[in-house]
């Protein structure tokens, strides 16, 4: 390459990126690498000392600290699970649906689909929980109609289903995200490759599995990553529809919920920054990991069609 | 064209696993919203039956209207929302002119330093942005709010629109050029104009997660005069826990001024979803 002519500074360049990377600089990657510094350090006395690693120890040794975040970390890890499993698939169904030419109404089905996506988790944490609940009795009589009475037990309420129902109120809301993503993905494939492939008498289903699908990989991926960060660092809905302490008996606590407890204090313990600071840290490094695992061995593989 | 004449079981199919995914999504909004139109016992009785004349009342809202300083709340998050939106589009599309612009040193690094807040959420990070907070005085202030919105919003922003920003033709910024306007003018005046479908993508992103956080209003401005409408729902649904006519009226309140923007704006909003396929 040859070096480029001598040019006088060009200060634009700087004013268009300044305000952008002030504001980045200020309120996100400083604090970020001021929390991760806090974790190692503990108030003591009134004034905060370097500790090492004794947070971490505190963390994982200490068994009233451990027990709880290895269990959010597994409740986050189902969280997480099921959104894969059922979110995902059903957001690659409905935008196969969608995008099939000459479907009517999908204008309408794809507002209809987004509305919940567009509601916050506390309207959305709230009207799930009066719909579940057993007081007022819509989920059996909804039940009734199929059938299924019988099967209805109040599902926030117990420690074995909680967690599960949760994460589907979750996915109920959060579905129109993956097929936005993937329906804008199949929209873009060009004619012609649609056309070839028709030519050639692949149609139908078997036209999705062979042409589409492979085609869309990069969207799936990039809606896979999305989903584990945005799961890693879910708060909002635990925290409207089962409270800060993630009842019942802690079977609904995920790292965001662990984080907050520890930080802020709930009834007899304290709040602490430098714990609420070393798990935040924890979520840092499992979150890094996973954009890693994705960056590294997810994304190289993926090929991309350039149109 | 393609030639496919879809057949019509498959037609049939397709249409029958749309609408029931739609009941699926509407039906517990249309649950809340029909029921806190209703009396107490009807809503108890007939849970799913539409109010009748005998059945319909306003009772949650007037409890509602009469109790939670709603309007209030509602101005906070319009304010914290459009303050962030406006900054993040602006700032956002700046950097992201400079980076697909301009060859200059360190451009790849700055981008991927700009792009690393999509990854990592900023809730990480909530520890020490109290602290700064607190040492610059503005816990329970809007502008706190709003700081933290941009700087989460910016990484996402910079990114898509730099990809749109690419696709400009250079012909035309260089015939701006030749016409002697500076690179402000070229950038307000003929690059932004022509990205503003992108925008409108940017602007659904960004917007959606700041109007329904809970986390930083909860930490940053949990006093009663920043309440966001989130928060005031939060904590005004945890006092009328046995009030159903109140929490339904709430919610129903929390619902409609979104849903109706919703509708309003579904064309553009799903239109800017999508643009960068259909373009």
């Amino acid at each position: 390459m040859a070096a480029a002519p001598k040019r006088p500074f060009r200060w634009h360049i700087g004013v268009f990126l300044a305000p952008a990377v002030l504001v980045y600089t200020a309120i996100m990657i400083l604090p970020l690498a001021g929390t991760l510094q806090l974790s190692l350090f503990r108030n003591i006395d009134q004034a905060q000392v370097f500790v090492g690693l004794a947070n971490f120890r505190t963390l994982f040794g200490d068994p009233n600290w451990s027990l709880g975040f290895w269990n959010a970390l597994r409740n986050n890890v189902w969280f997480f699970i099921i959104h894969m499993l059922v979110q995902n698939p059903i957001g690659v169904l409905l935008a196969a649906l969608l995008s099939s030419p000459r479907l009517r109404f999908s204008a309408f089905y794809r507002t209809a689909i987004f509305v919940p996506t567009i509601l916050s988790f506390v309207i959305v944490g709230f009207a799930w929980k009066l719909i579940l609940s057993p007081l007022w009795g819509v989920a059996p009589n909804l039940m009734d109609l199929v059938g299924l009475k019988s099967l209805f037990t109040p599902w926030l309420g117990k420690e074995q289903y909680a967690l599960t129902t949760l994460s589907l109120i979750s996915v109920w809301q959060f579905v129109g995200i993956p097929m936005m993503l993937i329906y804008a993905a199949l929209l873009s494939i060009p004619e012609e490759v649609i056309e070839a492939a028709e030519c050639d008498g692949i149609t139908g289903m078997s036209q999705f599995w062979k042409i589409k699908l492979p085609l869309i990989l990069p969207s799936i991926g990039i809606i896979s990553i999305l989903t584990f960060v945005g799961n890693f660092n879910a708060f909002d809905l635990i925290y409207t529809a089962q409270g800060a302490l993630a009842g019942p008996n802690y079977s609904t606590d995920i790292l965001g919920t662990f984080l907050y407890r520890a930080f802020f204090g709930f009834q007899l313990q304290i709040g602490d920054p430098n714990m609420g600071a070393a798990i935040a840290t924890m979520m840092f490094l499992i979150i890094l990991g996973g954009v890693c695992v994705y960056l590294f061995l997810v994304q190289t593989r993926l090929r991309r069609y350039q149109f | 064209m393609s030639m496919t004449t879809s057949s019509l079981p498959r037609t049939i199919g397709a249409h029958a696993v749309l609408l029931t995914y739609t009941v699926i999504a509407l039906l517990p909004v249309i649950i809340v919203i029909v029921n806190s139109f209703k009396s107490r016992a009807a809503i108890f009785g007939a849970p799913l039956a539409p109010p009748t004349p005998k059945t319909f009342d306003l009772i949650g809202y007037t409890t509602v209207i009469g109790q939670g300083d709603f309007i209030h709340y509602f101005q906070n998050s319009l304010v914290v929302t459009v303050a962030s939106l406006f900054f993040v589009l602006l700032f956002g599309a700046m950097a992201a002119f400079a980076l697909s612009e301009y060859r200059f040193r360190g451009n790849s690094l700055m981008g991927l330093y700009l792009a690393l807040g999509i990854m990592i959420p900023i809730r990480l990070a909530t520890v020490a942005i109290l602290q700064l907070m607190v040492m610059s005085g503005l816990v329970n202030t809007l502008t706190a709010l709003i700081l933290v919105y941009t700087a989460q919003g910016l990484p996402l922003a910079v990114f898509i629109l730099s990809e749109f920003m690419k696709q400009v033709s250079d012909d035309l910024k260089n015939a701006g050029r030749i016409d002697g306007l500076s690179e402000y003018t070229i950038f307000f005046r003929l690059v932004l104009p022509l990205v503003r479908p992108s925008m409108a993508t940017v602007a659904v992103f960004t917007m959606i997660p700041i109007w329904n956080d809970l986390w930083f209003p909860l930490i940053l401005a949990p006093s009663e005069e920043t309440k966001t409408v989130t928060l005031g729902a939060q904590l005004f649904l945890g006092q009328f826990v046995t009030n159903w006519n109140a929490i339904l009226a709430a919610l129903s309140l929390a619902i409609m001024p979104v849903l109706i923007l919703y509708v309003i704006f579904s064309r553009q909003l799903i239109r800017g979803i999508t643009s960068g396929a259909v373009k």
